[in-house]
């Protein structure tokens, strides 16, 4: 028929689509940004103050760093997952449920492939800025410059990529709020405490050690230590293998759930 | 060079379980007209309309929008439509036209001619003067306009309008009625679901009265009246007894009634009024409705 040979058949993950998608999240930005940097500056603070100063009072040295060098490094990763599994899934929610915005979306030349991933970009950028703040922060407590902190950035994307598909996966199979309690205090909490963030793994029991191998979030934080100190190795390129098959196999479950979803 | 036919739907079904909101569906609706789906709640029109933006898919059937077969080329055809919808989906904590910025992003204006395709949709829904205000400062009525706003800022050759008015004051309702006339003068073509029946017989070209999933009757909407309805009805006044006795002696006459709520209408008494004592008035589109759904609307 003329009008099939006049336009081609449009393609998966193109780029209109997702510019499209990620303008509306900047353009929405513009009208909450203050709070979210809020927020996102002044729980990695805290965190900061009360474990530095709290437990930095007890234990000066760990695994060879000061205290605030530890935790100031170690923050970056929970402040990656604040900032990128928490809206992921709050969010998602919030536009699928009660804004329906992205029914809006879906009606125009997008789908829900280049959505979710488009989504994910986003939050993931958002990350990645949002990641460095208690770095900066507990450079400001006494944490020395680096040219490694400059790789901080794309650590936080990346295990901010997984962790934003991660809320949106989650989003997808919820069917309220409620459901979202199960998540935080079975998975989020546990991996969060888990992540050599505050406390060396090394401590802990064999098991705990293992399935902390397991946890994307400890490779965040060991990753961003070994980029701040330069110790990076080859065992860090296992890392990012491993947030990145991470970020992609959510990034593919999360497109299933929103499917069913938002497509009867 | 469009296809004669910017909607083609044949034998479209779609279940959700047990139940079954599109049954066989078949449906036209030629290019620069407008269409109009007429039912009640639970008729399966937002169901075809979730359809057509491929957003539900059918389990049964064949559709074609502006030519691209659907769900497989769907993409394609949303470039070029637009949608309603019916429940209000703009970004509220944005303004005016933020709304329509973003939406001129999603539907790929390109760059020179955004700011352009933007004022353009300012002027069209009215809203130049409060462009930028938030949504959530919007009345109703301005919301739905650039509820319609949004859906043309890139002109579509189709526009899709779920239940364009539902929920608005019979004032605003005018107004958006005036809306759609012009863009259908300018012969932009329109399918629109609506459970008014004043909402069809005003805009729509052809009617398609839909109840349980499937399409009773289509056509242009006098014509439907003139042939299920006749001319004119005959409105009968009275107590239940006596309501029931004029409707025996209907049927004797081999002539259709339907209760009016408190009167029962006589149908297709055309020229002499067979003796039956009533309030003559001409035959509308809710006859025809009531008649052939068997159910009343609001």
């Amino acid at each position: 028929m003329a009008a099939r040979s006049e336009t081609p058949r449009l393609g998966r993950l193109e780029r209109p689509a997702l510019t499209g998608v990620l303008v509306r999240e900047v353009v929405n930005f513009s009208s909450y940004w203050r709070s979210s940097t809020f927020s996102s500056t002044v729980e990695p603070t805290i965190y900061l103050l009360a474990f530095g100063f709290g437990f930095g009072s007890l234990v000066s040295r760990i695994g060879g760093y000061r205290y605030v060098e530890f935790v100031g490094t170690g923050t970056v990763a929970t402040a990656v997952l604040f900032s990128s599994a928490f809206p992921a899934m709050f969010g998602t929610f919030v536009k699928y449920k009660f804004q329906r915005t992205y029914d809006a979306i879906l009606a125009a030349p997008v789908d829900t492939e280049e959505l979710v991933s488009a989504e994910a970009l986003w939050i993931a950028s958002r990350a990645a800025v949002y990641g460095c703040v208690p770095m900066l922060v507990a450079m400001v407590f006494g944490l020395d410059p680096s040219w490694g902190m400059l790789l901080v950035p794309f650590i936080a994307w990346l295990s901010g990529l997984g962790w934003a598909c991660f809320g949106v996966m989650i989003a997808g199979f919820a069917s309220s709020f409620e459901n979202f309690n199960y998540v935080v205090s079975a998975v989020l909490t546990p991996l969060f405490l888990v992540a050599g963030t505050f406390f060396p793994l090394d401590t802990l029991p064999r098991w705990a050690q293992i399935l902390g191998e397991l946890n994307p979030l400890h490779h965040c934080v060991q990753l961003v230590r070994d980029a701040v100190f330069l110790n990076l190795s080859w065992i860090d390129l296992l890392r990012v293998g491993y947030l990145a098959v991470f970020a992609f196999v959510l990034w593919r479950v999360a497109i299933r759930a929103m499917e069913r979803k938002l497509v009867d | 060079m469009s296809p004669e036919r910017a909607i083609r739907l044949s034998g479209v079904v779609k279940r959700y379980g047990r139940i079954t909101a599109v049954d066989g569906l078949d449906l036209d609706v030629p290019t620069g007209t407008c269409v109009g789906l007429l039912g009640p709640n639970g008729a399966g029109k937002s169901t075809t309309m979730r359809m057509l933006t491929a957003q539900a898919i059918p389990d049964e059937g064949e559709l074609e929008v502006l030519g691209f077969r659907l769900p497989h080329d769907s993409k394609a055809a949303r470039a070029q439509c637009g949608v309603v919808p019916q429940l209000d989906n703009l970004d509220v904590t944005l303004t005016v036209e933020q709304n329509l910025l973003v939406f001129s992003h999603l539907y790929r204006i390109p760059r020179p001619e955004r700011r352009e395709a933007i004022e353009r949709s300012l002027e069209l829904a009215n809203l130049v003067h409060r462009r930028g205000d938030k949504v959530d400062k919007l009345s109703g009525g301005m919301r739905r306009r650039l509820l319609i706003a949004r859906a043309l800022v890139h002109r579509p050759r189709l526009v899709l309008l779920d239940e364009p008015t539902v929920g608005l004051d019979p004032q605003v309702r005018q107004e958006l009625w005036a809306l759609i006339d012009a863009l259908r003068s300018e012969g932009t073509t329109i399918l629109m679901s609506t459970h008014y029946i004043e909402e069809a017989q005003r805009l729509a070209d052809t009617v398609l009265i839909m109840s349980h999933g499937r399409g009773v009757a289509a056509g242009p909407p006098a014509e439907l009246v003139l042939e299920h309805a006749g001319h004119e009805v005959i409105e009968v006044y009275g107590a239940p007894a006596r309501l029931a006795e004029v409707q025996a002696e209907a049927a004797e006459a081999g002539l259709r009634t339907r209760r009016t709520g408190t009167s029962i209408s006589i149908l297709g008494v055309d020229g002499d009024g067979r003796g039956f004592e009533g309030e003559r008035r001409p035959a509308n589109l809710e006859d025809v409705f009531v008649l052939l759904t068997g159910e009343e609307i609001e």
